[in-house]
């Protein structure tokens, strides 16, 4: 299915903390960074594709356009997703992440702004966010294509010619040149991958020294 | 059913992940494994300009014709070696991943938690005991093992026909993954060949002995400045090895090929590293003109023909040995010289061996630590070499058999850890460094299957 990027605004992330900032010792566990759509209608959401770095749980929550009278909410869509299985290891740490219309919780149909949330108990990494943020709708369906009448509704078998003598079946030659053709459009289409083995330019292996580039 | 397809899809994507190899922690890998590179290459960049030697050179019509005539006795050559020496050694790779650092790790001065105590400073995650019992089930004491089951005093009624008659049924049926299932619990000497081979799928066609047969024309043509180091290889360690010295001329054979051997390079597409480039004389820069060096892109360290003495006693066939090596390497040795974040990788081996000896030998830990006898100095060397050289080869194809069973060389940091266990009593009573290697100095009477399987399932934790 296609997709198309969303223009968004990602807004600087805001460190939630308990306490006074300047008072307290070690570093944010909570991040919330606010995505919003400044030029476009709302609009159905596809796609979100990110970069992690060391954000251990993500949630995202949504504020989606309402008729007139009731005022926008913000509703949980996404919740404690798991980016990293051990918060204190490095798996996952770096990982590219796709997260799909069907895995959140509820229907994305008029989405106004997103909010994430994202989380990282662990106190080893000095710091934590999402990267390359990218949100899709969904892309212009491909047009229908009609087939034209005599295609699709094929006309009453004709006559079979009668065999002139001395030659060969005409349908079954037909066939047959059909399955060549076949072949040969195979074998154009792959490109072998497979190296020849040879290693020197026409026959010549003086080298220069190894670069370093 | 929407919650089990993306959980069929993020299993998917694990996977792939995990066939695809590791996931690079890019920063970090690249910046170490970059300079480290480098490294190699101005060592073998020197070496080539103060010795004067080109890197390749056609051979002469006559040089050829000999090398021809002797290519089946290449031990008796006797080269002034004397000034080449090796690109790299073990200990030289273990500088480098010890001084890997995360740049968002907190490496504050203050003990926390998660202080490293051993000598890697990365936090990768490592498997304990109770994942690895999990993950090597196989070797329980339940379970029969060759190794254990078929020394002398147990009748072979109880195992070993029984064993040896299923190695012969999976052989008859050509099953590649039954034998991989099979050889978890050891394989049969007379069957490990074959069985090595369909797991391995390696079959000796016409194409592969045609394949051989044209790198064996590669070697004779065009002389590297890598085949010195081979050559210097092999007559510093297997030909000083009373069990490997006689497959000199085979590890010639079989090393001189590979390295002209480009079908290496795919390997590159799952392996951080990048084979180094070079330039047609004259052609500096110009990209028609580059070409790999050596032509397999792997430049050979210090104990690297290890890797294919022991594979020697279980083929004869020149072809099929080749075979059989180069797909072993590009499935496993090369984890074993390069960095990455793959739990098969040496980086994940190091932290598996010390942090399996923090948490389960933790005395014995300590005190080494404090006579300045950090364990991984003394076992990094056995893992880089998958204990080729160390062990007896009985046992070590023992324990390579398990690597092809379970298709991880976690079992090697498993068994260095072991090994540590067995001593530890001798180990407690030593004051330095080099008194703990002369403990651990001789490994060739160790029985590798019991060990593993006292440290697993047997130790009280």
């Amino acid at each position: 299915m296609s997709r198309v990027s969303v223009p968004c605004h990602v807004k600087g992330t805001v460190a939630l903390q308990v306490g006074d900032v300047r008072t307290s010792h070690g570093r944010p566990g909570v991040l919330v960074i606010d995505v919003t759509f400044p030029s476009v209608a709302p609009f159905e959401l596809q796609e979100i594709t990110f970069k992690n770095y060391y954000t251990a749980f993500l949630s995202i929550r949504v504020r989606q356009h309402t008729s007139m009278h009731t005022p926008a909410k913000w509703v949980t869509c996404l919740r404690d997703y798991c980016l990293m299985p051990d918060p204190h290891s490095e798996e996952g740490a770096q990982e590219y992440v796709s997260l799909f219309k069907h895995q959140m919780l509820c229907d994305m149909a008029r989405v106004l702004e997103l909010r994430l949330i994202l989380r990282q108990p662990s106190p080893l990494w000095l710091s934590f966010t999402v990267e390359e943020l990218q949100v899709y709708q969904q892309g212009p369906k491909s047009p229908s294509m009609t087939f034209p009448k005599w295609l699709s509704h094929p006309g009453p078998c004709e006559q079979p010619v009668p065999l002139l003598e001395g030659l060969p079946d005409p349908s079954r030659v037909s066939s047959e040149v059909q399955q060549m053709w076949a072949l040969t459009e195979m074998i154009r289409a792959s490109h072998t991958s497979a190296r020849i083995g040879r290693f020197d330019v026409d026959g010549c292996y003086d080298l220069n020294l190894l670069s370093y580039t | 059913m929407l919650q089990e397809e993306s959980d069929i899809s993020l299993i998917i994507a694990q996977i792939v992940q995990k066939l695809k190899g590791s996931n690079l922690y890019a920063q970090l890998e690249r910046q170490a494994w970059g300079s480290w590179e480098k490294r190699i290459l101005k060592s073998l960049n020197s070496m080539c300009t103060e010795l004067s030697i080109p890197l390749a050179r056609k051979r002469p019509v006559g040089e050829q014709k000999e090398l021809l005539n002797k290519w089946n006795e290449m031990g008796t050559d006797e080269p002034d070696l004397s000034l080449f020496r090796p690109v790299y050694a073990p200990k030289d790779f273990l500088e480098v991943l010890i001084n890997l650092r995360n740049p968002n790790y907190e490496n504050g001065d203050s003990l926390s938690f998660r202080t490293h105590l051993g000598l890697i400073q990365v936090p990768l995650k490592v498997k304990d005991i109770p994942e690895l019992k999990e993950c090597f089930v196989e070797l329980g004491l339940n379970t029969g093992q060759l190794g254990i089951d078929d020394s002398t005093q147990v009748p072979p009624e109880l195992f070993e026909n029984e064993h040896v008659r299923i190695g012969q049924k999976v052989l008859a049926e050509q099953d590649s993954a039954a034998a991989q299932q099979y050889i978890r619990q050891g394989s049969p000497t007379a069957l490990r060949a074959e069985l090595w081979a369909l797991i391995l799928n390696i079959s000796s066609q016409p194409e592969d002995i045609l394949y051989y047969e044209q790198l064996k024309t590669n070697v004779i043509q065009h002389d590297l400045l890598v085949d010195s180091l081979i050559y210097k290889d092999v007559k510093l360690t297997a030909s000083n090895d009373d069990y490997y010295f006689v497959f000199e001329d085979y590890l010639y054979q079989v090393l001189l090929c590979f390295s002209r051997d480009t079908s290496v390079l795919n390997h590159f597409a799952y392996n951080s590293a990048s084979p180094p480039k070079s330039y047609i004389r004259g052609k500096l820069g110009l990209e028609e003109y580059a070409v790999f060096y050596p032509p397999n892109g792997v430049i050979p360290f210090h104990g690297f023909s290890m890797y294919v003495a022991p594979l020697c006693f279980l083929y004869h066939e020149p072809s099929k040995l080749y075979q059989i090596f180069r797909e072993m390497y590009v499935r496993f040795f090369f984890r074993l010289h390069s960095i990455s974040s793959h739990p098969s990788g040496i980086v994940s081996l190091c932290l598996l061996f010390e942090t399996l000896l923090q948490t389960y030998l933790p005395q014995l830990f300590y005190h080494l630590r404090e006579i300045g006898a950090q364990p991984l100095r003394i076992s990094f060397k056995w893992m880089v070499r998958a204990f080729s050289g160390y062990l007896a080869t009985d046992q070590l194809l023992l324990l390579w058999d398990r690597i092809l069973g379970y298709n991880s060389l976690e079992i090697l940091a498993v068994l260095a850890a072991a090994v540590f266990a067995f001593r530890a009593v001798n180990l407690m009573e030593v004051t330095s460094l080099a008194a703990a290697e002369a403990v651990l100095a001789d490994l060739s009477t160790l029985k590798v299957m019991p060990l593993l399987q006292i440290f697993l399932f047997a130790t009280v934790t």
